[in-house]
């Protein structure tokens, strides 16, 4: 408590409002008075973007990331942050797993202050026409949910998971780039500071998607939005190419691609679609900002710009985006089914070689999202087709799983139970994709409920149920403590429930011709919306429980898990819950995949053990 | 004791059974309903789509419970199951049936897509027309935020706040915007069509008898996005040539203020208030 | 193994402190964003006569709203309307069912013009439009200042400017009736109840693109609610 100088959260976040006021003040500087365009409108929006910028830059300064480069610079040892204490935990770490329960309370808090959205739509949502908010605030709701989830899940897996479990998986003690991993969070952290503080700006009217040319005309809040997921968009980027780097280049002897667990399977690819598609997300954003800002007309038609250009890019980078989200739940629940089925990987090489062509597919199917808007009519059926075929590769996913539950011997754990909903919700996501994608069906159904309950199902349905299997089976690797049991059966099933009480409806109400984003609907559509409202409360309930539990189970009952509870065969169960800060006391050597249930393949050996006589290492 | 041959007549029984159930009672009620050609043409469409998903989701769904009925182990049972690292008959099976389901939909769709364009917006050169296109009736339809206004070119180029079409026409919707993105959707008439500035999208429709339908937008344009809806209205042609004309005398005023009547328009206001 | 300190009870306290403060934010933001989506409103007083019902609403329209109004936007165009001897910036207004509403309106801004000169035509309403004693079958599009419309009601009234080169022009609002202005009265009837948006159709919102961003998009301004009935 004494060392309270130094650089770690603290001293960021002053630093980051020292920049804001700096930036601001420059703006202030740069725009004004000279330019009678901006002499207008009383926003300066040149002075919200340069506070942004130069107040993340201060943040990441407080934390210490300059520490590096400039005593390097100026030809001295640099300081190694804190590796011992609570203290890591806030500000720039470099051990992997202090980076990844860093990651995993981050993506919490932003998760449940874009939950709590959710129930602030939902609420509105109630009656048609009355108006618990103002129209303009319901939109700057709607909005900021979409934003905050779909920039914060985008690394929900990645983050937490892959930074704790990677390096461990593939026998190394640490990620290449450890001062890039603690990056990626950090700018993660401060894109979502940013986004909340969206409200005091007016807001932003555009979605999530933040179409132009409305993106151009709104409000001081909508540079809010471009900062916010400029900055995920690198993030992601970042940990990705730390990702991709790591098991490239740092896998044990004898691991070879084949012998990966497949949740490193699905971590690579999203790595990879993370690294490809963030830079076109950075470069509409970009311009977007330099619309607002510079009186440039990207997406302005009448002045030689054009709308088009912004749906395209934003989906070129959209579509490889819910892939992105998509592919982790993949990796998570082929890891997971072995163990608790015990038996093997069924089709291994089929999983990966589903993983890969939903990687290569997605970026060949993105004019799905623009059907309707006069796109050129002949491409379409080619775009009807690509994405008709991204569900072959997806179905082998299904297929694997499946056959690694055939006479296997199910022991219905909670991981357990959240890796069979996935299944279930999956499916019919995917089910209603196949609608969607289908050009005639997609008249009726794009931009209505349809394709929220559509993608609800597959992200929410998918992804976050296969996150929750995640937490629930590696949370107690990651602290050393087991969950209640019992709290933890209450909130799977609260949560399935209430889940599928609250999206199935919605694919009813996009066929009766709701509009999304609309604060007001038919009134014979009432029943319907409020079986919905409800559903979604009970939802954010079950939240509530789950909370309650963690806390329960790590602050006060405190049952110590063990290093294995799960009977699993992979390398992190074999290392003690918590995993020591030099993760090994050896280095392994791998021998085989970690699937070998009902066989006695052994999966690993120490390093200083020596090689078994006559076999291959 | 044969697993596999016990589920499979189970899936078979259970798809044999409800399929045609879903075809025949689901399918057709699924929206947009009857209203034109178009909106017809897309309930066939999700008909055939619900009716190929329902073994689909038969299999997943019966696969499951059947593993969970048959493959529980008790809480004291530690033992392993099966060393079942896959089968290459069944992936291939597989990945051949699911290709072959998958394609014939997309080409299904396709089909219907090119008949008559599907009640969607093609853009400023349609592809997909419908026969007897040439002599369609063309009506403007213009988004602004936040109402749609329609435009007849045949009548003068008239501008009206309501849309009324005649039954039974084959109609041209050219779909524009004046400042940000909308989307004209008539529900009932299944057309959908996003409205661009500078961009003329044109979509077909084929009307059947006289009815109201929804007008919604349908892609967020700002503030009021979700009021602006409005109910058009299918009448008899006689009953059209009636209100067409009422329109006509009722904004004489301001027919010399209305720009000639053109695909798409780049309207700047000529003052801009301090 | 079990790797970590003993559990004192001074970190269980901080464990379910930590805990409370979550929830309460949680519950706090909910709250919060419910009170501040309040927006005042205004219902003018309602006349009885053998009719029907009927009532007076004075409204005007300004270049600049001004500080005492609007203190975080000083400088945007907005309506107003009379409460008294006051001038309130509400634009969520209520009146009966099946009544006849009289509008009389003061515009103290000069013109714009409309981005669709469909708008220049009033209509929607009973009898004619008249400014300044005058009735008005259409408008120049060029000279329209601002529009009132109620599109699901059919209502459409462009709005007469203020000469550019009037004279004692009226800076930030309140504007008082010596300074120049027009004054633009109508009625209209309303019939069944509900919640009806109204809105302005000229691109008034100097800066923005198109002219529809801020004052444009903000309930308050230049746009807000006729609940009738």
């Amino acid at each position: 408590m004494r060392r309270l100088i130094g650089f770690h959260l603290g001293t960021g976040v002053v630093f980051g409002v020292i920049g804001w006021y700096l930036g601001w003040f420059l703006g202030h500087q740069i725009h004004a008075e000279s330019i009678e365009y901006f002499s207008d409108i009383d926003q300066n929006d040149v002075s919200i973007f340069l506070g942004y910028i130069i107040g993340v830059i201060g943040f990441l300064a407080g934390l210490g990331f300059l520490n590096y480069p400039l005593s390097r610079v100026a030809g001295r040892p640099a300081g190694l942050p804190a590796d011992k204490g609570a203290r890591r935990y806030f500000g720039m770490a470099t051990d992997h797993k202090v980076v990844g329960i860093q990651y995993l309370w981050g993506i919490g808090l932003f998760f449940f202050i874009g939950g709590v959205n959710a129930m602030l739509i939902r609420t509105e949502l109630l009656t048609p026409h009355s108006q618990v908010f103002p129209a303009g605030q319901y939109l700057t709701i709607v909005g900021t949910h979409g934003a905050m989830m779909m920039g914060i899940m985008s690394s929900a897996v990645l983050g937490p998971f892959a930074n704790y479990f990677v390096p461990i998986m593939i026998g190394a003690r640490r990620m290449a780039f450890p001062r890039l991993e603690a990056l990626s969070f950090w700018l993660l952290m401060a894109a979502g500071g940013i986004l909340t503080t969206t409200i005091f700006f007016g807001g932003f009217p555009t979605g999530w998607t933040g179409y132009a040319p409305l993106l151009d005309q709104a409000n001081g809040g909508m540079d809010s939005y471009i900062c916010f997921f400029a900055l995920v968009g690198l993030s992601m980027c970042v940990l990705g190419l730390n990702l991709l780097a790591t098991v490239m280049t740092m896998r044990a002897p004898g691991l070879t691609w084949f012998r990966l667990p497949i949740f490193v399977w699905g971590v690579v690819t999203t790595a990879a679609l993370m690294v490809l598609a963030s830079p076109v997300l950075i470069a509409v954003l970009g311009m977007g900002a330099l619309d607002r800002t510079a009186q440039t007309t990207f997406f302005i038609t009448s002045r030689g710009g054009s709308s088009y250009l912004y749906q395209n890019l934003f989906w070129i980078f959209g579509h490889p985006e819910v892939y992105i989200l998509a592919l982790p739940g993949f990796g998570i629940i082929l890891e997971l089914l072995p163990v608790f089925a015990r038996k093997p990987l069924w089709g291994y090489k089929l999983a990966v070689a589903g993983m890969l062509g939903v990687t290569l597919l997605s970026w060949l199917v993105w004019q799905h999202h623009l059907f309707m808007s006069g796109i050129n009519a002949d491409s379409r059926p080619f775009y009807m087709f690509s994405t008709e075929l991204i569900s072959v590769p997806t179905g082998f996913t299904f297929l694997c799983g499946l056959m690694t539950l055939w006479r296997g011997r199910l022991r219905l754990t909670v991981p357990m139970l959240f890796c069979l909903a996935w299944f279930f919700n999956f499916l019919i996501g995917g089910l209603s994709g196949v609608f969607l994608a289908d050009v005639p069906s997609n008249v009726t159904t794009h931009g209505s409920f349809f394709s929220m309950a559509h993608f609800h199902y597959t992200i929410m349905g998918g992804l976050v149920f296969a996150f929750f299997a995640a937490i629930y089976f590696w949370v107690p690797k990651m602290t050393g403590w087991a969950f209640n049991e019992r709290l933890s059966k209450i909130h799977f099933w609260a949560m399935f429930i209430a889940f599928n009480s609250t999206f199935a409806p919605l694919f009813a109400i996009g066929f009766l011709g709701q509009s999304r984003r609309s604060v007001t609907y038919p009134s014979n559509l009432q029943f319907l919306n409020d079986w919905v409202s409800v559903s979604a409360f009970v939802l954010g309930i079950s939240m509530l429980v789950f909370l309650y539990n963690l806390v329960y189970s790590v602050a006060f009952a405190r049952v110590p898990a063990g290093s294995n509870p799960w009977g699993s065969r992979s390398i992190e169960w074999q290392l003690p819950s918590p995993v020591p800060p030099n993760d090994f006391d050896e280095l392994p050597v791998f021998t085989g995949e970690p699937y070998g249930y009902g066989t006695n393949d052994p999966v690993w050996r120490p390093s200083a053990a020596p090689a078994p006589a006559g076999g291959s290492t | 004791m044969n697993y596999g041959r016990r589920f499979l007549i189970l899936w078979v029984v259970a798809s044999v059974v409800l399929t045609p159930i879903v075809a025949i009672f689901v399918g057709p009620e699924i929206p947009p309903g009857n209203g034109s050609v178009q909106a017809a043409g897309q309930v066939l469409d999700n008909t055939v789509l619900v009716s190929v998903m329902t073994p689909v989701l038969l299999f997943v769904l019966l696969f499951v419970a059947f593993s969970l009925s048959h493959f529980r182990s008790s809480r004291s049972d530690t033992g392993d199951g099966p060393a079942d690292r896959g089968n290459s008959r069944i992936q291939m099976v597989w990945a051949v049936v699911t290709t072959v389901t998958v394609l014939g939909l997309a080409t299904f769709g396709s089909y219907q897509l090119i008949q008559d364009g599907a009640g969607g917006g093609q853009g400023p050169s349609a592809a997909f027309l419908p026969a007897g296109y040439a002599s369609a009736l063309n009506v403007q339809v213009i988004g602004q935020q936040w109402a749609f206004t329609y435009r007849y070119p045949s009548y003068g180029g008239v501008e009206t706040p309501q849309l009324f079409l005649p039954a039974n026409t084959l109609v041209r919707l050219n779909v524009t915007s004046l400042d940000v993105v909308h989307s004209f959707w008539a529900y009932q008439l299944g057309v959908k069509a996003d409205a661009n500035p500078g961009v003329n999208n044109v979509v077909y429709v084929q009307l059947k008898g006289p009815q109201s339908f929804d007008i919604r937008c349908a892609e967020l344009c700002g503030l009021w996005h979700g009021y602006m809806f409005d109910t058009g209205h299918v009448v008899t042609p006689a009953a059209f040539k009636k209100w067409i004309a009422e329109q006509v005398a009722f904004y004489k005023p301001i027919e010399k203020y209305l720009p000639p009547y053109a695909p798409f328009y780049f309207p700047e206001p000529t003052h801009r208030a301090g | 193994m079990v790797y970590g300190r003993p559990v004192t009870n001074g970190w269980r306290l901080l464990a379910v402190a930590v805990g409370v403060v979550v929830v309460g934010a949680l519950i706090g933001l909910y709250v919060s964003d419910y009170l501040v989506g309040n927006t005042p409103s205004y219902t003018p007083p309602v006349q009885q006569s053998g009719a029907g019902k009927s009532v007076n609403l004075t409204i005007e329209t300004v270049a600049a709203v001004g500080p005492q109004l609007a203190s975080n936007h000083p400088d945007w165009v907005s309506y107003l309307v009379r409460e008294g001897s006051d001038w309130k910036r509400t634009t969520v207004w209520h009146v009966p069912a099946d009544a006849t509403v009289h509008v009389t309106l003061y515009n103290f801004d000069g013109a714009s013009g409309l981005r669709n000169p469909f708008f220049a035509r009033p209509s929607g309403i009973v009898g004619p439009m008249k400014v300044d004693g005058r009735p008005i079958d259409a408008l120049d599009p060029n000279d329209a200042s601002h529009t009132f419309a109620v599109p699901a009601l059919g209502i459409v009234i462009p709005i007469a400017p203020v000469g550019d080169n009037a004279k004692n022009q009226c800076g930030y609002a309140p504007c008082s009736l010596s300074m120049a202005h027009r004054t633009i009265t109508f009625t209209f009837r309303t019939g069944a109840s509900g919640h009806y948006r109204w809105q302005c159709f000229v691109p008034c919102a100097a800066g923005y693109v198109f002219g529809n961003g801020g004052p444009m998009q903000t309930i308050g301004y230049m746009s807000g609610f006729l609940n009738v009935g």
